[in-house]
């Protein structure tokens, strides 16, 4: 536990908390030094390509693999059917926390039956990519095409076709929230509003696609897996358990990762497959996904049919809101995240910033012949914000006033805080007021409002759009994934070692991906302890080396990570303090460190340095009293305890102009502010933030995974799949209010997928703002072109 | 270039000022050549289908993509990686001021951000956000959003500009 002194020492002008330090990782990466798992060079490493399924759904009645085994430079070949006798049993992506969920069991490539376009069928390993890619072609199959779920509104139709003949009816998950007395508060709201919106498939389309190289050691029985990843210990238990190799024995290694938002946190079946095939040679087997084949089997997300209400008083107090959501998961259910999760958040904070007493959230999540989806970055908060907030907005145009007015009426107040939700969860720490006042004068919104009536006047269809949010970030374990059996861990650890030269050791659980993670746990580390940031090397990404934890997903690398590496720096301190004190003949007490050196609390008259600690600790320990046994590490763990989440807030603003004739959307400027508690590095916070924000927008506005009525993916290649470049995107000024958390000692909230999570609110807004005047709506995302004209009635 | 069969050939090139001569295969591509032959592997492969531009290189003075170009077309071509850029000093301030405004997150892109933004700035003009935003629209980040991207590039053209 952080004493008084200690958060002092978090406020102190001149401490590492709440400074822009640069990136150690970014300096090698900006000489084209990074090393991703591409990079990793081992000798005799033989290449894995893959044959995928051509069919939405077939059956797969021979597959003759006579001739690719003929090719030069082919290693093996192996099928689906191969692959599963290598396998323990076959993944079932469910949680038992989701009650009734079902999911068909999955092996890493199809057996009988292939599921989606794109599933992983026959795996051929060769000398060089190449040549596997080659050999791939002779690879022959023959199908029997049956016919596929395409479509989520008719997925649950009695009669129709289904995905796997074990879940009869299509179904994955039902869902409700409900606090009683919706119906009553609709029947007696002066004002009921009613909208049904549409949102796209996406996916995460990292620069760096997948990638995996591994190797068995048959003498050791190591496997070792370097992999683009985000949760190493996840993928050694599932790796472990999938293949039947004791988990202990193998290791993860997550190099440099090109990217990863979600994506990376899951396993995929081609990568087991590439796993299995290395113990079965004996030698490497690199697999890197190409653009294409990353199309068709990263996971997507999104797809969801939202019908939405809300009721109001005449004098625009919102009295209850009621959501149905249609969810369209893939062929499976993601192992071992689920495909849920999505809808679940839907469901969870939709409408979220609101003091409304009564709201019904339904959700249906249904299988079909598509790619599965599961979670990618703000899982479901681009969702339900964009339909809460154009609720919200087209409340207060019902009733006159203001959409910033009617939110600051209608927000629950800060003072009120901690509060119960109406979806349910208990909510701390928010700030909705400040964040809208901080807005405001940002925005600099009644000089922009007046612009905007001045240009309206001039046939010039500018919009302003305003989009408050909460969003779940750092889950706990009594949530999900604790309680849902999944091996994926809410907690996580750093140890932390003073070394004879007084250099400090740092290993974490998180892992960085470009975030500044290892700078930000280097800050909370030297804060705590009292030593240069120059003193302290970070290392995360490895399980040879790192105390067991979960990774960095939702929002939790600074939030959980960051406490335990607080925690565990405070320890540490306290037996330095120990020490020196035996040493000193001194009351610990009476001590500090400052600068690498104890000295005495005060007057900061300097004592004995680090290094002469850590020499005498690990070599000159003969002089100490017999009782003394310096270890001079610590390790701690955190992990949130009565909370499902740590929940932050904020509120975007967006100015853009609609050209009513093309439907084209020019993004002007685009403001955050967001409350994720104390920051510990303000330029890396923003950078989450914007990084964020312009991958909403690009949902917002470009990218959607377009499949046909075969369920046949459409537009799989970077040419067709449209993503935000930096012309369309506009620049993003960021602040934050820092309320910190209650819930840890260090205060800081996840701040990696807020942007995400509320820009396609915001510009969807804006635009309905810019279209105002001709009463067209465009409710569906991506909110194309096209989607505008249909909006304005002209195609 | 000496056709040695149907499937390779032999190729000389200068590349990061080396002279090298390598038998390659006529349809491998040149950064599959500079990253598996040469282990050259700062440029990157984001899509091998010339949109992404991580796999920007210069080739005879010219920013190309390099997952467009046959290693073979690359015979008798003057070639600078990342690798060479950076040895050459030519982009130091807009690589420090890429660091000092965190304007890359996982850095794959940003060999070829560079790349492409030090074309920019070798052209010596003045530029505006705008044009900036524009000359670097054949590049895709997913993470940094680009505003960071446009602030270094910006901040580096004004010093140079400035002296
Ligand atoms: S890899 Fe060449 S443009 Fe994407
Ligand atoms: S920094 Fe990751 S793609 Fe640009």
């Amino acid at each position: 536990m952080a004493t008084k002194e200690d958060l002092i020492r978090l406020e102190r002008p001149n401490s590492y908390i709440g400074r822009n330090l640069t990136r150690s990782r970014a300096r090698r990466a900006v000489a084209g030094r990074g090393q991703y798992t591409d990079d990793v060079l081992m000798p005799r490493t033989a290449h894995a390509a893959f044959v995928r399924s051509p069919y939405a759904k077939a059956r797969i009645m021979r597959i003759d693999t006579a001739a690719a085994k003929e090719q030069p430079g082919v290693l093996l070949v192996m099928t689906g059917a191969e692959l599963a006798e290598r396998c323990t049993e076959p993944w079932v992506g469910t949680l038992t926390c989701f009650d009734g969920m079902k999911s068909a069991p999955q092996y890493p490539m199809a057996v009988d039956l292939a599921v989606w376009h794109g599933e992983p069928v026959v795996m051929v390993v060769a000398e060089t990519r190449a040549e596997a890619e080659d050999a791939c072609e002779l690879v022959e199959i023959e199908w029997e095409p049956l016919p596929p779920v395409a479509e989520k509104e008719t997925a649950l139709r009695p009669g129709g076709p289904v995905v796997h003949p074990a879940i009869a009816d299509n179904l994955a998950f039902r869902k409700t929230i409900d606090t009683g007395k919706v119906d009553e508060a609709f029947a007696n709201a002066d004002i009921v509003i009613e909208e049904t919106f549409e949102f796209g498939r996406h996916t995460a389309v990292s620069l760096e696609p997948r990638a995996l190289l591994a190797d068995y050691d048959k003498g050791t029985q190591r496997l070792t897996i370097w992999t683009s990843s985000q949760c190493p210990h996840m993928i050694q238990a599932v790796f472990a358990r999938t293949l039947g190799v004791p988990e202990h024995n193998v290791r993860i290694v997550a190099p440099d990762v090109g990217g990863s938002f979600g994506l990376k946190i899951h396993t995929f079946g081609d990568e087991v497959a590439a796993t299995a095939a290395a113990m079965a040679l004996g030698r490497p087997v690199k697999f890197i996904a190409d653009r294409l084949e990353s199309f068709v089997s990263d996971i997507h997300a999104r797809e969801n049919r939202v019908k939405g209400r809300i009721a109001l008083s005449k004098e625009g107090v919102i009295q209850a809101v009621d959501i149905d959501v249609l969810s369209g998961a893939g062929a499976y259910s993601q192992y071992p995240r689920t495909s849920v999760f999505e809808a679940n958040q839907i469901l969870n904070i939709t409408a979220g910033p609101y003091n409304h007493k009564e709201y019904r959230a339904r959700a249906t999540v249904v299988y079909m012949n598509k790619v599965p989806t599961s979670q990618y970055r703000a899982v479901g908060h681009p969702i339900g914000n964009s339909v809460g907030e154009a609720l919200v907005d087209l409340a207060a145009e019902a009733v006159g006033q203001d959409p910033v007015e009617f939110r600051r009426r209608n927000v629950i107040p800060d003072e009120a805080f901690p509060t119960t939700i109406a979806a349910g969860i208990k909510l701390q720490d928010m700030s909705h007021t400040a964040c809208i006042d901080e807005l405001m004068k940002r925005m600099d919104y009644d000089a922009l409002r007046a612009e905007q009536a001045v240009l309206r006047r001039q046939g010039i269809h500018r919009g302003i759009g305003i989009a408050a949010f909460i969003k779940g970030t750092a889950p706990g374990p009594s949530g999900y994934y604790g309680i849902g059996g999944a091996p994926i861990a809410s907690q996580d650890a750093c140890t932390i070692k003073l070394e004879p030269s007084g250099g400090v050791l740092c290993m974490v659980g998180v892992t960085d991906q470009g975030q500044g993670v290892d700078t930000v746990m280097g800050q909370i580390a030297a804060n705590a302890l009292g030593v240069s940031m120059e003193s302290i090397r970070v290392i995360s990404g490895d399980t040879d080396a790192v105390p067991y934890g979960g990774g960095t997903y939702a929002s939790r690398a600074t939030a959980i990570g960051g406490e335990a590496t607080y925690q565990a720096a405070l320890a540490l301190r306290a037996e330095i303090l120990v020490l020196a004190g035996v040493l000193l003949q001194a009351e610990p007490a009476t001590l500090d460190i400052v600068d690498g050196i104890v000295v005495d609390a005060g007057t900061e008259t300097p004592r004995i340095p680090l290094s002469e600690i850590g020499r005498i600790g690990h070599f000159q320990v003969a002089e100490l009293p017999n009782d003394v046994k310096p270890v001079l590490s610590a390790t701690r763990r955190f992990r949130l305890t009565d909370d499902l989440y740590i929940f932050t807030n904020g509120i975007h603003g967006a100015y853009l102009e609609v050209d009513p004739d093309t439907g084209f959307i020019k993004l002007l400027k685009h403001w955050v502010v967001e409350d994720c508690g104390r920051v510990i590095n303000p330029m890396l916070a923003d950078e989450q933030v914007r990084g964020g924000c312009v991958q909403g927008l690009g949902g917002a506005l470009y990218e959607h995974c377009i499949y046909d009525d075969a369920a046949q993916l459409q537009n799989g290649t970077l040419a067709d799949y449209r993503v935000p470049m930096a012309f369309e995107m506009p620049d993003i000024e960021v602040a934050h209010v820092q309320n910190p958390t209650t819930i840890s000692d260090l205060g800081a909230k996840g701040v990696g997928e807020s942007g995400t999570g509320a820009a396609p609110a915001v510009v969807m807004n804006a635009v309905n703002d810019a279209l105002r005047p001709f009463k067209a709506r465009v409710t569906c995302q991506p909110m194309t072109p096209e989607a505008v004209l249909r909006a304005l009635g002209k195609v | 270039m000496t056709m040695n069969t149907e499937d390779t050939a032999e190729i000389t090139c200068t590349v990061n000022g080396e002279r090298v001569t390598r038998t390659v295969r006529v349809r491998q591509h040149l950064v599959d050549f500079l990253r598996g032959e040469l282990q050259l592997t700062g440029s990157h492969l984001g899509c091998e289908h010339g949109i992404c531009g991580a796999c920007s290189v210069r080739v005879g003075g010219v920013v190309v993509r390099g997952c467009l170009m046959l290693a073979v077309q690359a015979d008798g071509a003057e070639i600078v990686t990342i690798e060479g850029l950076t040895d050459s000093e030519e982009v130091a301030d807009l690589q420090e001021n890429f660091v000092a405004r965190n304007a890359l997150q996982c850095g794959f892109c940003t060999p070829g951000m560079l790349m492409t933004a030090a074309e920019l700035l070798a052209s010596g003009r003045p530029a505006s956000r705008e044009q900036i935003r524009e000359f670097l629209s054949g590049n895709f980040c997913r993470c940094t959003g680009y505003h960071a991207i446009v602030d270094a590039v910006e901040a580096t053209l004004r010093q140079r500009l400035e002296g």
